[in-house]
């Protein structure tokens, strides 16, 4: 505080809690939160689904909705008082001084009217502009969040933009007023990785230019190291860390942050660095929160007063601040990797000899329907949506491949297609000499017993009318993995096998959090003991500290049973730590193929390149290069010819780009990549990331 | 079975419909023991009255007991509603699922042709039906079935559109589990919520169609207690003995209402509850 005057000060939070009603009485959501944020200064927030950091953006617009209220503290704003009253002075004291973007930009935008109406109205309510002037200075900010022809984008409507451009205009409306305080809750995260960079890199610039104050909400470590300056740690709805951000992310005091830090990847070069260590147990429920510290239950140096007490928010020095007992004394840092974890993943696995999986010439295509009149009657050319194009992969036995690629570039066909979810369109697939490019109906049981699917999605993984028994029981009955009289036995092993203990069996999936639903979804693929398991984004729909355990578990179970995996990501750190060979997919063709070593370090194929410069690293030190892709993914109905990527490549290197299909460059060890650039010019490419150890 | 009555216990509205159905329910089940006089013993001596202490509702013009013929008639009407809504349900269900879940030719093939039927208004179908195979119980049911399935296919098949993208269907297939298995055992419990509601309307509906059809002469055959008959035959002699058309007319009214609103409130608080 000392170090700031006053008049640089745009939020000040103290000692702020939050309560929801509901039936049963009223639930703290918040607690003891204290920040400030000052002009310039982008505040990160951090923490899990569920840790209270909406709602204390809630609080301070006071959008709270009908059930929930703040109970104590003060919210000042430019030096007044926000808290207690009423919401017509409210409106006049924020005024247009406080903008917020949220994470869905479909839904901020009003889909009926065009963009260049809604952005004027802004200007022509809040400022009387006149239609002239308004229209002219939208287009004027929409130039400034680097929009590319921002006067055809005025006549638009919303879908006809894509995501990233659609956040972009939810930005350029937020910052059209020149807000004093922006509140940003979680913008990036329904976006793909590359343009989720360019959204960043956007953010940073404007905080720069125009002086804003921004409170950056987010459950991603990596995006709150590239944009905050001082961050704020949550955690069931007490702000247990606060400090700068080199500080959070090099010196974490307490525990729960130390926690997080270990378990997310951090894309180092060495394998050994990226090994995950999830946080045991789960975030509370706020509705029975632990009496002492809220992180006792969960913490591996907790004592006996942790228990009791609740710690306050102790100072380690002037900017920094941790809410743990013994912060001082900073136990956390003893912390050594449990050993039976470390050894089952440093154990190295057999290099396989022979692909138990080989994927031939694929292609998948979907047929677009027409809507013209002439194609109405039959006569029109038929369209297809070239989802897969011409795929060639191995999977060796005992392995695991990662698939990665943005979203729309047909990794999940990919799998789907492998397993026989869809049909195949055109090319092989031969499973241990068995040809399976037939449909799944016409596959004998045998082999489809061989291929299972770890979900996405854990809300609808399981189906929500069965107990958990019950799921995981069926494909040992269908397959007769055991015998009938024994199917209670095995099912409570392979319980066990993903750490829950029997009294799940009666349990239905609505009484379960979403990492337990994913376990159980991937004890069901591994039941029957099928030699391929493709998991499809397994962990993405989960919180960080779930997910590595998640992650690990599925590492250990392929241990045990020796099973061959396809791992989709379209996270390249996380696909780094748990893979044995990478392939890299743009617009249905694979770009580069090789083993993780490989791939991860130069010659790189240039979207490659792209990717790993885009990925948010937890490491404020981490330096990266900065490559920013043009453009957005064409779509796949009309594929750019030549190399796919040439449209958006930064290496083009001429007309044989846009004219002929790239050859496989064969590198070392099986290392291909698919691209016209000499192999001699990509090896002298300087490596992408570079992290301080 | 404990959630669905906590659930109606929820609404007030839902609670106050279920006594008139449960009324109504007591009615037709205890009919005999209740009733004061046999529906169809006709005496000439007392033909179109009022309400009087020895006929509480009165009689109609062949001196039967009104009292006696309408709880006689809720027998008739509780039996045949719910049976052909089954029915219908049965149909609609087995061909909704179908189509959803098989989709391309199936679903296009078996969705016009119930378009096709919808396109008829639903007391032309019944004309038509009932004209073609005569007036009795079953070619009532049967009429009522033809009529209600397609729009229950519909629903069920919109509601199988979207629970078949689910991850769990997927996980189904690769289990090499049979179509049969998907749609009944998989897809069906998930979709069913959304399909009782529907059905619990659909009883108010088929309720309002046997009276109309019993109206039209096309119902039970004669002398049968039949709420639509009894207001036809008591439409004639309306000026001397309305109670002969009232008492049924309320009866119908009021199981309608009551059916009607039973399903509203469900729907509320299971969508609330969703």
């Amino acid at each position: 505080m000392e170090d700031y005057g006053t008049n640089t000060q745009v939020l000040n939070v103290e000692n702020l809690a939050i309560s929801y009603q509901i039936r049963k009485g009223e639930v703290p959501a918040v607690r003891n939160v204290s920040f400030e944020i000052n002009r310039g200064e982008t505040f990160g927030l951090v923490g899990e689904s569920g840790c209270g950091k909406s709602t204390v953006a809630f609080g301070i617009v006071n959008f709270l909705g009908r059930n929930g209220r703040i109970v104590e503290g003060s919210i000042l704003f430019q030096g007044r008082e926000l808290r207690g009253r009423r919401e017509e002075e409210l409106r006049r004291l924020r005024g247009n001084q406080i903008s917020m973007v949220y994470q869905d930009p479909m839904a901020a935008l009003n889909p009926s009217l065009r963009i260049g109406e809604q952005l004027a109205e802004v200007l022509i309510v809040h400022r009387s502009l006149s239609k002239d002037d308004a229209h002219r200075q939208c287009i004027e900010m929409l130039n400034r969040v680097y929009m590319p022809d921002p006067k055809s984008v005025m006549i638009r409507y919303p879908h006809q933009l894509s995501g990233g451009q659609q956040q972009r205009v939810v930005i350029a409306m937020a910052l059209l007023n020149s807000p004093a305080l922006l509140i940003m809750d979680e913008p990036t995260t329904a976006l793909d990785v590359t343009v989720e960079a360019a959204v960043l890199d956007l953010i940073d610039e404007l905080r720069r230019e125009f002086d804003t104050a921004i409170m950056y909400i987010t459950h991603n470590l990596g995006v709150i190291a590239r944009v905050s300056d001082q961050v704020g740690v949550m955690y069931a709805g007490e702000i247990v860390e606060r400090g700068p951000v080199e500080d959070i992310f090099l010196k974490p005091m307490h525990p729960y942050t130390q926690g997080l830090m270990r378990c997310v990847p951090k894309l180092g070069l060495s394998k050994e660095s990226s090994y995950l260590y999830p946080i045991r147990g789960r975030v509370p429920s706020p509705m029975n929160l632990p009496l002492g510290c809220v992180f006792e239950p969960r913490c591996d140096f907790a004592r006996e007063e942790c228990r009791h007490q609740r710690p306050e928010l102790q100072k380690m020095n002037h900017t920094h601040f941790a809410r743990c007992h013994h912060a001082e004394e900073n136990i956390g840092a003893e912390w050594e990797p449990p050993e039976d974890l470390a050894s089952a993943l440093t154990t190295a696995r057999p290099f396989a000899e022979e692909p138990i999986l080989r994927v031939e010439h694929l292609r998948k295509y979907f047929e677009q329907e027409q809507r013209s009149l002439v194609s109405l009657v039959g006569l029109g050319e038929k369209q297809y949506v070239k989802a897969v194009d011409d795929v060639s992969l191995e999977i060796p036995k005992g392995c695991t491949v990662g698939l990665v690629g943005e979203s729309g570039c047909g990794k999940s066909t990919l799998a789907r297609v492998i397993v026989g979810l869809e049909p195949v369109t055109d090319g092989k697939i031969d499973f241990l000499g068995v040809d399976i490019s037939i449909p799944l109906d016409d596959r004998d049981m045998d082999i489809v017993k061989e291929l299972q699917m770890v979900f996405q999605n854990p809300d609808s993984t399981l189906n929500p009318s069965f107990s958990v028994g019950h799921q995981i029981a069926r494909p040992l009955v269908r397959f007769k993995t055991v015998r009938r009289n024994q199917v209670r036995e095995e099912v409570i092993r392979l319980l066990n096998a993903v750490k829950l203990d029997q009294s799940y069996y009666d349990r239905l999936p609505r009484q379960l959090s979403g990492g337990e639903k994913q376990r159980i979804g991937i004890a069901r693929a591994f039941a029957a003991q099928p030699d391929v398991v493709l998991c499809d984004e397994p962990v993405s729909a989960l919180d960080v500290s779930v997910q590595a355990a998640v992650l690990n578990l599925l590492l250990e179970i392929q241990h045990e049973f020796g099973t061959t995996m396809l791992f989709i990501a379209h996270d390249l750190s996380v696909v780094r730590f748990f893979s044995d060979y990478v392939a890299v997919m743009y617009l249905g063709k694979l770009c580069e193929v090789g083993t993780a070593e490989a791939i991860y370090a130069p010659p790189y194929h240039p979207y490659t390149e792209a990717l790993l410069s885009a990925v948010p690293i937890p490491d404020p030190r981490a330096k990266q290069k900065r490559i920013r892709l043009s453009g957005t993914v064409p779509s796949a109905l009309n594929p750019p010819t030549g190399c796919r990527f040439h449209p958006r490549c930064p290496r083009k290197k001429g007309e044989i780009c846009e004219t002929e299909e790239p050859p496989p460059q064969l590198d070392r060890d099986g290392h291909h990549i698919y691209c016209h650039t000499p192999l001699e010019e990509l090896r002298k490419v300087e490596p992408v990331v570079t992290i301080v150890e | 079975m404990r959630d669905i009555f906590s659930l109606v216990s929820a609404s007030k509205v839902a609670l106050a419909a279920l006594a008139i159905v449960l009324f109504w329910i007591f009615v037709a089940i205890f009919a005999p023991v209740i009733s004061p006089y046999d529906p169809l013993e006709q005496d000439s001596t007392a033909v179109n009255q009022g309400p009087s202490a020895k006929h509480l509702l009165g009689t109609d013009d062949l001196g039967r007991d009104l009292l006696a013929r309408v709880i006689h008639g809720a027998r008739v009407i509780l039996v045949l509603a719910p049976v052909s809504v089954l029915c219908a349900l049965l149909v609609g269900t087995t061909l909704g699922l179908s189509a959803g879940y098989s989709g391309g030719m199936v679903d296009e093939v078996v969705m016009r042709i119930l378009d096709g039927i919808m396109a008829f208004p639903a007391i032309l179908l019944y004309l038509i039906i009932l004209f073609a195979v005569g007036a009795s119980a079953i070619n009532v049911v049967i009429a009522i079935t033809i009529a209600g399935a397609p729009g229950i296919a519909r629903l069920v098949r919109s509601l199988t559109l979207d629970i078949r993208t689910r991850e769990y269907i997927a996980a189904a297939e690769l289990r090499g589990e049979n179509p049969f298995y998907i749609m009944f055992v998989e897809i069906f419990p998930n979709a069913w919520g959304p399909i009782i509601v529907d059905a619990m309307l659909r009883v108010g509906y088929a309720v309002f169609a046997i009276g109309t059809l019993g109206f039209l002469g096309l119902g039970l055959p004669p002398p049968a207690p039949d709420w639509g008959s009894m207001v036809a035959r008591g439409r004639t002699y309306i000026w001397i003995n309305p109670w002969a058309v009232l008492w049924p007319s309320l009866a119908i009214s009021s199981l309608v209402v009551g059916l009607n609103l039973f399903a509203d409130g469900l729907r509320e608080e299971v969508t609330r509850y969703q």
